[in-house]
Order: structure tokens, then C-alpha cells, then sequence
């Protein structure tokens, strides 16, 4: 069947099947962000925003974004150059992968709270995993970023 | 200490892939490769021990989009290992790309090639397998001497002689010592002997396995995979393929994570076979299940410690025997064994007076084995550190004292570490700084909260190795560009860790330029200089020294060029960054101009290209304590501080020094609190996803706080030793220390979960 996204901003039609993962339709699309890492909604690493809210593409079925509008990281480049160099300077990027589902919920979070304590960005970002940076990092970065903008 | 002050070494840049990943650019195997290529699935085995009696691929291969179906009867009958280690592996070569003899649940039975995700899964359901299944043994204690074999094979061969007998289920065996182990151990007042035992904990790097196989334009064998190890996986597929090593061409984009898993060409061989057989672009990209069940996880293993120590608390000998469960294959078998005694004993050099070590280490149908992290260290480490904790216990000695009186001190031969000498240690000083910034003191004693919790602390040190002695070779080229810049070519891998970042770091430092000036690439057999590869963490002590000395050898070659153009010898000419300079007349020509002029009518390279190898391992050290809040209602256990300081010579890029200090403390906790491994009772994996194997999330790890303590190695680059795997192995010893102290009872299995703890603890106190 057809469906109609806006992705990025841009409408985007494709032929989908009854069963097609939006994790899938996406990166059909060109959009490599979106990393599958589980299958099973436990990494985070496939997150997207749906409407504006974040969700995880690998338990969402293509069709059920029909008429919806999706972001993907490759569509908020400039809102992620605001804070993820901060991350860059604490090297808690390392293997990367699971980078982009955490930038998008940590997009998500900013959006919804602009000045959140480090309590509530842990408890946001906690179905965000990553094996590599033990977290901290991550959270110094966005802290540093949060301070900067304080002035 | 007196240390020297460097332009770029010793700070903390940013890794020079930094933005590209943290904005999501497609720079892993599956974005970087065709998203048409041929979808290899792997049809699995449901048995832990079985013979494939009959298999029909006929109505399967019927379903649109299937290519072909490969069997056991298709296959190159060549004995091969997938372990990432130097030729000749002490891994055996115990596998074929499909045995009719399937040893786990999860063995390959097939191999699916097809156009579609969905015609290969279709496929995979209409293959008709019938087994001759075969009693299977499960349990690693057993498996030694069972008259049931998990490879009854004639044709079972190991490269090197490491005490293995597929007739006996054994991988390898050994047994050494040092001074009069019996006579000190009767003479001694005090005896443990402990048995502790560790899991077959999974890596769990975030991208799972992948590779893309396809012909190249000279119909040469293209392998574009996640690996840390191109030149062993390049070996291994000529080897399992039956092809020469000029066909294949191996190279790697970014990686999602290894931690040893891609030590290991777990899934490589499957797609080079189909790419092989159908001349077609192929990919295969493991599920998180099949990564869970198929991997390389750490090999379990039970370890006996008997301790032997004066009433003073002199540590005075250990002897320990280690049995090892390497799974259905050999990889690293033989060798992670070595690691859990030769890099537990040596902590406590400062007092003993003998060792002995000896390990098995046996094939079961479990899941094979590989390298992980700390690579058998972690696991001996566990049990040496439990059992000095248990000896202060008993004692009633501070714990952390007991260690000033025992550690390794710099300057010290260490009969139980190959002999080396303790060049560069400062373990002492790490104990001293950790528990001034831990608040020791206060915190070691067990506070009631009131509440029905109770907080207290443990501690553990650790140390591991900074090469494989002898072996690991790393290289570097070192070139200069037209425009005065320089380019860095390396076979070691990044694999987020970022050591690009710290090698082109050192070629800024010896070259005297920014860091900005130096590109660097890595890592594909056809361009890059031989490398053993990213792992025994090697990468900053051997590939670091290859740099410098490619970098010593580059500015001679740039010297002789400039004083050609000077008109004079090149003992008359300095280097100076940007330009070389004529001392005596103070002429001088730009980097720029030279790089130009070797361009035209030059006959000397403007590259160079240096390689090393160390006869040493100097060991990193490490203190890590740990403050827990455990709720003896539920067994809970709440990491609420950990406190760590490392030893890893000068630290080359102190942030990503810290940023691998505290990732390897988190996956260090979740061995120990969460992350378990069990089998149903015909050897089916329980925890197959990330539903049921749990690792640390943000809310779970507590608060962090890592320091260093500096020591110059004066083998390593910049005085630098190693960092990447040590961290991951204090958390288990102080965490257990922990709850005993809370609880009075010691859990000498990991993990310790919740569970366990609230069973432990009396019916009502």
C-alpha cells in the first residue's frame, strides 16, 4: 500500500508492506541515522520523532506513520550542532552508535524541558543505552551545554 | 616524578570522527554499503548436540527471491579457527563453514542466500532438517574425560602445542610454578581456599555483527566489516575459502562498538562463502538474538584460589587453579586462561614468596567463547581480589592496608608476570589517592540507614597488560603532503575508542604541527601497513611506538630532501615545524616547498613507514572502591559511588582515558549485578535479547569519579601504557566485598542479582 510522510520536512510517498517496520521504510529512505540494535524496544537507538514525540521506529509499523510528520537526525542537523560538540569535548561519543537515538531523545527532552536537573535527564534518556562511554560523559556533555547557555 | 610537557600529547582533544557520528552520517558497514545486496541468513541448530541426518532444501529454495541454500555437503572441508590472533593461533581448528556435526544451540546449519529479508526467512522455515541427536555435555565441570566428545573429529588440529586433546574434550592445559608452593603453604597460619565463578558475560556492543562481501573490479574478494582485526580476518578467510591472500582485501569503515567481539570473524566467512559461490554482492547483519546466542562471549570459569598468608597479614603464597569453558569452538581458549592467573598473582609481588598456576580448559555445546575485554583477567582477578578481601575480613584488617603491606611496588621483578620488571608503577600511589578522594575511612563501615538499608564499601585493585609480548606488531605510515600536512595509515582499528585521534596526536607531537594537520586512515590490508590489530590493548603502547618512530624517520628523509635544496649535508640542517633550517647561515626552506620538491625529479620518499613490537607488556594498575546502599528487604543492591584510580603510564588523550576508565566500570557492574547467563536443561540460551540480558542503564551506575596517577613507562610512546581493558575489572571483587559487608555473607558466583542476595540473607534477623 502507499503511504504519505513528511520526513524532514519534505513529503515523502513509498510502497509499503503490511508488516514494513518504520525502522526499515527510513533508512529505505536514505535516513542511516536510524540504527537497529535490538528489536525488542530495549536500546533506543532507533528513535525518531513522530509528531514531535520521540518513539522507537523498530516497534512502529510503516503504515502507522501515514499522514504523519517524522524527523530523523538527518533533519535537525542544526538543533544537534547546538549541544552534541559539548558531548565531542567530553570524547563520550565514542563508538557512535548509539549516538543518534540518544541526540534525538536528548532533542526530544530539551524541547519539552530546557533547563532539566541531572535526575531528569537521566530518567529521560535512560531507555537511551549505550555499552561504551559508562553514561557520564554523556551527561557532563549536556550539563556543559546547559551551563553555556547560561552564560 | 619529573614529566615532561607536551604541545598535544597528554590533552584532551576531541576524536577526530567526533562530529561525524554524533550527527548520525552513515559511516558503519551498513550505511556505507549497497543496500541490494544478497541477504545471507544462517538456519540454526535447535540442539546442543547433534548430527544432521538428512537435509532438503528443494520445496525452500522454490520461494521467489531465493538465490541458493548452502548445506554441510557444500562446503570446503578445511579446519579452520575465527580467533583474530597471530599466525600460527594457539586457537585450535575445530571449525568448518558448516559441520554436518552441529555442537550448540545456534551452530550453522545452513546458509540462505536471497534477494529479500523476507524470502530468506521464508526459506529458512520451509528447510526439512532431520537430526541424529546426540546427549550433550552441559556443564563445564563434567566436561573433561566425558565420554561424550563435542569434536570426535580425526581431522581436529591445533597450530601450536598448548597441552589440548580433542579426545579428552580438552582445549589446553598447563601447569607452572614458582618457589617451594607446598612447603610455604604448610608453613603458613593461615590457609582460604575459595572457589569463585564467573559467566559467560556478553559484549553487547550496540552494532552487532556485520559484514558485506562483494568481487571487486579485478574479481578480487571485497570484505567490508566491523571488525578490529582486518590482516587476522583476511588470513582466516583464505584460509576457510581455500583462496590465496592476494584475492581478499579486507577493510573497515566505522565500528559500533568491540570490546573484543570482533577480535574474532564471527560472522565474515558466511557472506565471502555466498559472494564466492554467486559472484554476488552479499551482506549479513546479525540480529541482537543472534549476537546474544552465535557471538563470542567471555568464557566462564571457575577458579580456585588457595591462599596461604601470616597472622600479620603477609601474603606470603597463591596457588590457583583455573578450569576454563571455551564452549562448542576453541577461540582464545587457550589463551584467556593464561591472563586469570598471570595477571592476578603479580598484584601481590610486594610479598609473595611462591605460586603456582594451573587451568584447564574444555570444550562443552555451549556457545563458543572469544575475547571480551579484559580477557580472562577480569575473571582471575574476581577471585584473587575476593579471596585478599575475605583473608582481611578474617583478619580484621582494613582491607586497603592489608594491600600497602602486599601490592607490586615500581622497580620490582615480578616472577609471576613472565619475569618482567615493574618499570613504571604507581599502584601504591593509586591506592593512596583513592582513598583520600573515596573518604575510606568513613565509608568502609557499615552504616544502618534506618530504613531497612544499609550503605558500605569495597575495594579491589587491578592490573593487565599493555601488548602480547613478543607478538602483537603494530605500523604506521607517516606521509607528507604538498601543503606542509601529513597523512597517518594504520592497521589498528578504532573502534570508538579513539585511537586515530591519539596516534594522530603523537605525529602533531613529533612533527610539531596541529592536530588539525594530520589525516588519518585505517584500516584496509591493500593500503595499510601490517597490523595485528586493535586488541590485548595494544594500539597506544605498540602502534603508538610505530608512529614515533615512522615520525623520527619521516623528518630525516624531509631533512636530507631540504639540504639537497640548501646546497649543503644533511647533519648541517634542523627541523623546525614548518620549515627546515640551514644552522650555520640560517637559510631556511618551507615544509610546503620541500613537499613540492619532492614532487619533481625526487627519488626519496617523503614517507616512512616504521613498525614494532615489544619484548615487554608493562602492566597498567588500577584502585577502584565502590560505596552500595543494599536493601535487606528486597536484596537490592544500589551502586552509589564509584571511585577510581589508574595507572596507564601518561595518558595520551586524558578525556578519552577517562571516558574508557568509566564505560568499563559500567559494564564491570553489569557483569556483577544484572548481566547473567543461563541455559535451559538441553543448552538453550535464556537470555536472548535485551529483554532478559539486562546492562546498565543511565539510572544505574551511580555516580562516577575517575582520577589518575601518572608513571612514566620508559618503553611506551610518551611514557604511555595501556588503558582499554583493565577498567572493566575492579567492579566485580569491591562490589562483592561490598555486600558482604552489608550482609556477612560472600557470593562467589556472578552475577549477584537481587535474588540471590535476599535468598542469602537469614529468614528475619
Amino acid at each position: 500500500m502507499e503511504i504519505k510522510i513528511k520526513l524532514n520536512g519534505r513529503p515523502v510517498a513509498g510502497y509499503v508492506e503490511a508488516d514494513t517496520i518504520l525502522l526499515d521504510f527510513l533508512r529505505e529512505k536514505g535516513c542511516f541515522s536510524v540504527k537497529r540494535g535490538c528489536d525488542t524496544s530495549n536500546c533506543g537507538l532507533c528513535t525518531v520523532l513522530l509528531d514531535g514525540k520521540p518513539i522507537l521506529s523498530c516497534s512502529t509499523l510503516a503504515v502507522r506513520a501515514d499522514g504523519h510528520e517524522i524527523y530523523t537526525l538527518e533533519g535537525l542537523q542544526e538543533e544537534a550542532a547546538d549541544f552534541v560538540g559539548f558531548i565531542a569535548d567530553q570524547g563520550a561519543d565514542q563508538c557512535g552508535f548509539c549516538n543518534p537515538g540518544f541526540v534525538m531523545n536528548t532533542i526530544a527532552l530539551l524541547r519539552e524541558n530546557p533547563d532539566p536537573t541531572d535526575d531528569e535527564i537521566r530518567s529521560f534518556l535512560a531507555g537511551n543505552l549505550c555499552r561504551c562511554s559508562g553514561y557520564d560523559g554523556q551527561l557532563r556533555g549536556i550539563r556543559a551545554f546547559l551551563d553555556s547557555r547560561k552564560g | 616524578m619529573e614529566q615532561k610537557t607536551y604541545k598535544t600529547v597528554g590533552k584532551s582533544f576531541r576524536k577526530k570522527d567526533s562530529m561525524q557520528l554524533l550527527t548520525g552520517k552513515p559511516v558503519y558497514v551498513d550505511d556505507v554499503t549497497p543496500q541490494n545486496a544478497l541477504v545471507v541468513k544462517i538456519l540454526r541448530s535447535p540442539h546442543a548436540n547433534a548430527i544432521v541426518e538428512e537435509i532438503r532444501t528443494d520445496v525452500a529454495k522454490k520461494v521467489p527471491g531465493v538465490v541458493d541454500i548452502y548445506t554441510w555437503q557444500d562446503v570446503p572441508q578445511t579446519r579452520f579457527a575465527i580467533a583474530g590472533q597471530t599466525y600460527p593461533e594457539p586457537s585450535p581448528y575445530d571449525r568448518l563453514i558448516i559441520d554436518r556435526h552441529v555442537r550448540f544451540v545456534g551452530d550453522v546449519v545452513a546458509i540462505i542466500a536471497a534477494e529479500t529479508e523476507k524470502a530468506a526467512r521464508k526459506a529458512m522455515k520451509l528447510i526439512k532438517v532431520s537430526y541424529e541427536v546426540l546427549e550433550a555435555v552441559l556443564d563445564f565441570r563434567t566436561a573433561k574425560d566425558n565420554p561424550i566428545l563435542v569434536h570426535p573429529e580425526e581431522d581436529w588440529f591445533p597450530p601450536c602445542p598448548v597441552g589440548g586433546d580433542n579426545k579428552r574434550n580438552m582445549v589446553a592445559s598447563e601447569t607452572s610454578s614458582y618457589g617451594d608452593v607446598d612447603g610455604v603453604m604448610a608453613d603458613c597460619d593461615i590457609v582460604l581456599d575459595r572457589t569463585y565463578h564467573t559467566k559467560a558475560f556478553n559484549q553487547a556492543m550496540m552494532e552487532p555483527f556485520i559484514c558485506y562481501t562483494e568481487l571487486d573490479r579485478y574479481g578480487r574478494l571485497h570484505v567490508v566489516s566491523s571488525t578490529q582485526i582486518v590482516f587476522h580476518t583476511r588470513r582466516i578467510l583464505s584460509r576457510a575459502l581455500g583462496i590465496p591472500k592476494s584475492r581478499i582485501r579486507v577493510e573497515k569503515p566505522r565500528i559500533g562498538g568491540g570490546f573484543g567481539a570482533k577480535q574474532t570473524a564471527v560472522c565474515d566467512v558466511y557472506p565471502a562463502f555466498v559472494t564466492m559461490k554467486t559472484g554476488r554482492p552479499a551482506k549479513i547483519n546479525y540480529t541482537r538474538e543472534e549476537a546474544q546466542i552465535a557471538g563470542s562471549p567471555r568464557h566462564e570459569m571457575e577458579i580456585r584460589v588457595r591462599l596461604g598468608a601470616s597472622k600479620e597479614g603477609k601474603i606470603r603464597v597463591m596457588d590457583l587453579y583455573t578450569l576454563s569453558n571455551t564452549g562448542a569452538y576453541g577461540e582464545h581458549g587457550p589463551t584467556t586462561v593464561g591472563l586469570s592467573g598471570h595477571k592476578s598473582i603479580p598484584l601481590y609481588t610486594g610479598s609473595l614468596e611462591a605460586h603456582r598456576f594451573s587451568y584447564d580448559v574444555v570444550y562443552t555445546n555451549l556457545q563458543a567463547a572469544g575475547a571480551y575485554r579484559g580477557y580472562g583477567a577480569t575473571q582471575g582477578i574476581f577471585a584473587v581480589e575476593s579471596a585478599v578481601n575475605e583473608l582481611a575480613e578474617m583478619l580484621s584488617m582494613d582491607p586497603t592496608a592489608l594491600r600497602d603491606k602486599n601490592m607490586v611496588k615500581e622497580g620490582m621483578m615480578m616472577p609471576a608476570y613472565y619475569g618482567e620488571s615493574a618499570n613504571a608503577c604507581a599502584l601504591d600511589r593509586c591506592m593512596e589517592h583513592c582513598r583520600r578522594m573515596f573518604h575510606w575511612e568513613e565509608r568502609y563501615p557499615v552504616r544502618d540507614m534506618g530504613n531497612g538499608k544499609v550503605r558500605c564499601a569495597g575495594v579491589a585493585m587491578a592490573m593487565q597488560g599493555s601488548c602480547i609480548s613478543n607478538i602483537d606488531v603494530g605500523s604506521a605510515t607517516v606521509r607528507l603532503s604538498e601543503d606542509g600536512t601529513y597523512n597517518l595509515i594504520i592497521g589498528a582499528a578504532d573502534m570508538g575508542t579513539g585511537c586515530d585521534t591519539i596516534l594522530a596526536q603523537m605525529v602533531a607531537e613529533c612533527m610539531d604541527c596541529d592536530l588539525d594537520d594530520v589525516a588519518v586512515f585505517g584500516a584496509d590490508t591493500d593500503a595499510s601497513p601490517y597490523d595485528s590489530g586493535s586488541y590485548a590493548s595494544s594500539t597506544t603502547y605498540i602502534t603508538g611506538k610505530a608512529v614515533e618512530k615512522a615520525c623520527t624517520e619521516l623528518k630525516e628523509k624531509i631533512c636530507a630532501i631540504a639540504a639537497e635544496m640548501l646546497g649543503c649535508g644533511k647533519d648541517e640542517v634542523v627541523f623546525e615545524s614548518t620549515r627546515v633550517r640551514r644552522v650555520a647561515t640560517d637559510q631556511t626552506v618551507s615544509l610546503a616547498d620541500i613537499a613540492y620538491k619532492t614532487q619533481v625529479g625526487n627519488t626519496q620518499a617523503a614517507q616512512a613507514t616504521a613498525t614494532h613490537s615489544s619484548p615487554v607488556s608493562p602492566p597498567p594498575y588500577m584502585v577502584g572502591m565502590v560505596e552500595i546502599e543494599l536493601d535487606k528487604l528486597t536484596g537490592l543492591v544500589t551502586i552509589l559511588d564509584y571511585m577510581a584510580v589508574v595507572d596507564c603510564g601518561i595518558p595520551i588523550n586524558p578525556a578519552l582515558a577517562r571516558i574508557q576508565t568509566e564505560g568499563g566500570i559500567v559494564q564491570g557492574i553489569g557483569h556483577t549485578l544484572m548481566e547473567n547467563v543461563t541455559y535451559d536443561h538441553r543448552g538453550k540460551p535464556i537470555e536472548s535479547s535485551f529483554m532478559q540480558y539486562k546492562i546498565p542503564t543511565r539510572l544505574d551506575m551511580g555516580h562516577l569519579r575517575v582520577e589518575f596517577e601518572h608513571s612514566c613507562e620508559p618503553s611506551g610512546p610518551f611514557g604511555a601504557k595501556s588503558i582499554g581493558e583493565i577498567v572493566i575489572n575492579t567492579p566485580a571483587p569491591a562490589i562483592a566485598h561490598a555486600i558482604y559487608r552489608a550482609t556477612g555473607v560472600w557470593h562467589r558466583e556472578l552475577p549477584i542479582t537481587p535474588e540471590k542476595v535476599a535468598m542469602s540473607l537469614p529468614e528475619k534477623e
